[in-house]
């Protein structure tokens, strides 16, 4: 038996998770039309003023995003735990932290990535500048993916219980307000002329402590699961 | 002599002991609440600043410090029982959670009451009010982990878990009022000395520490009932006097 190294690990699992989700596309597709009906709903709610719409859009629109990241959440290991494959992957003799790293980014590709690409079509609606669109962008691709690892050790503690869904919610959004914080700050910053370096900077810093931590504190909230 | 360090740290021991403590505590706080209330309410000078409203800190306060305390504490007794395996840990961690989300709910509120005639609003959307909401959300949520997980070895495993993940927080409340410099004010209690009255010092002592008797008190009285829920098969439990009576 060929040994497998951590990146030939890591790709396996991506590429396994990701053809997985190209054989059910509805799945993705749901996250992506719920964060645009989400975003579209606000003009409806607040009134179509452009002055006002501008002045909110990077909040929507992260506040879109942070739900419907929470949506996709509790498939994030469901579908294996169901049909076994997470009990062979507990078995397995690789480290299982880096097996949730792999299903983290996998995560992360299938529901952070398309919103980052739609949401510039969402701060058109709203009228932001080209400047802020930008910003909207490098905020969420920083901010994603820290949504995706705290997701999923929420996904992990709550796998397999009766409502799970709600939980999932209750325990990870609490932790996810910092983003959210910085991430509409970013935006924030630009449109009102100021630098949104600290802003980034201190997004780029959650990113990379909770890639150090996440995935080992999910795989050890999956074995607890999983006793 | 060899002591046994560790005597206490069986439910079957501590059951008992934590029995005998509960009226001391319970008596400490209520006499130290008396106390503290009427140094704060009668004694203390009106503040020259803020008049009367300001009154409202001498609970506002030592719920504030208690709340974050408490979360500390609850997240080292489940890291203890993560890693040592302690029943006895996981409990306490389980008894903590609902004093300390009361403190943060009091804080809050308390909070609240003292920024309408301060700030001319109910909320403000502030770094430590802020923080202090999602320590609250924090607490909720591993009540309801622990609650909607049947088995309680797994409960106690995963609350744990969360309760260490959410530790992080408790930092950034502290630090809240350096870090952002928004409407919050800053501590007057520092290292080199206070700026406050003697006897509003004396009030806060006493509720600061009244608060801290509750919450023990109360945390033992719920640890030994939590200790009764699991251990009702066990031949000890069904032994004891007070179970004799019920039946």
């Amino acid at each position: 038996m060929n040994r497998l190294s951590l990146f030939g690990l890591l790709g396996l699992v991506i590429r396994r998770d990701l053809l997985l989700a190209m054989r059910r596309r509805a799945d993705v597709l749901t996250t992506l039309v719920f964060f645009v009906m989400v975003a579209s709903l606000f003009p409806l709610g607040v009134g179509p003023e452009p002055e006002m719409l501008r002045k909110m859009a990077s909040g929507v629109v992260w506040v879109a995003a942070l739900l419907a990241s929470m949506l996709s959440l509790p498939r994030m290991f469901s579908a294996d735990y169901l049909d076994g494959t997470l009990e062979q992957m507990l078995l397995a003799p690789q480290s299982l932290t880096a097996l949730v790293l792999g299903k983290i980014v996998a995560h992360w590709m299938l529901s952070g990535l398309p919103l980052v690409l739609i949401a510039p079509v969402l701060g058109l609606q709203f009228d932001m500048s080209a400047q802020a669109l930008g910003m909207l962008v490098l905020a969420l691709l920083l901010g994603t993916p820290i949504l995706s690892m705290i997701g999923a050790v929420g996904a992990a503690l709550t796998l397999g219980l009766r409502g799970g869904g709600v939980l999932v919610s209750l325990l990870v959004l609490p932790l996810c307000i910092p983003v959210l914080i910085f991430g509409a700050g970013a935006v924030e910053a630009v449109t009102s002329g100021m630098s949104a370096v600290s802003n980034l900077s201190l997004l780029g810093a959650f990113m990379l402590f909770a890639l150090v931590f996440t995935p080992f504190v999910a795989a050890q909230a999956l074995r607890i699961s999983m006793e | 002599m060899a002591i046994n360090w560790f005597k206490y740290s069986a439910p079957t021991t501590f059951y008992g002991l934590a029995g005998r403590l509960v009226p001391y505590f319970a008596w400490a706080a209520a006499i130290l609440f008396m106390l503290g209330l009427y140094i704060g309410f009668f004694v203390a000078p009106t503040d020259a600043v803020q008049s009367e409203a300001y009154r409202i800190m001498f609970i506002h306060v030592p719920a504030s410090i208690l709340s974050m305390f408490i979360y500390l504490v609850m997240a080292g007794y489940a890291a203890l029982g993560l890693i040592f395996k302690t029943r006895l840990s996981a409990m306490m961690a389980q008894a903590l959670a609902p004093t300390g989300a009361l403190f943060a709910f009091i804080s809050l509120w308390t909070g609240a009451l003292w920024g309408k005639p301060m700030w001319g609003a109910w909320w403000v959307w502030d770094a430590r009010l802020t923080s202090e909401l999602i320590l609250l959300f924090l607490y909720l949520g591993f009540i309801a982990l622990q609650a909607s997980i049947e088995d309680s070895r797994r409960a106690d495993k995963a609350g744990a878990l969360l309760a260490i993940v959410g530790s992080v927080n408790v930092p950034i409340i502290y630090f809240s009022v350096k870090w952002w410099n928004t409407l919050h004010q800053g501590s007057t209690i520092k290292f080199s000395g206070t700026s406050m009255h003697i006897a509003m010092q004396q009030a806060m002592l006493a509720m600061l520490i009244a608060c801290w008797m509750y919450a023990i008190a109360m945390t033992l009285a719920r640890v030994r009932s939590i200790i009764l829920e699991r251990e009702a098969n066990t031949t000890w439990v069904n032994e004891l006097t007070e179970m004799k009576v019920q039946s």
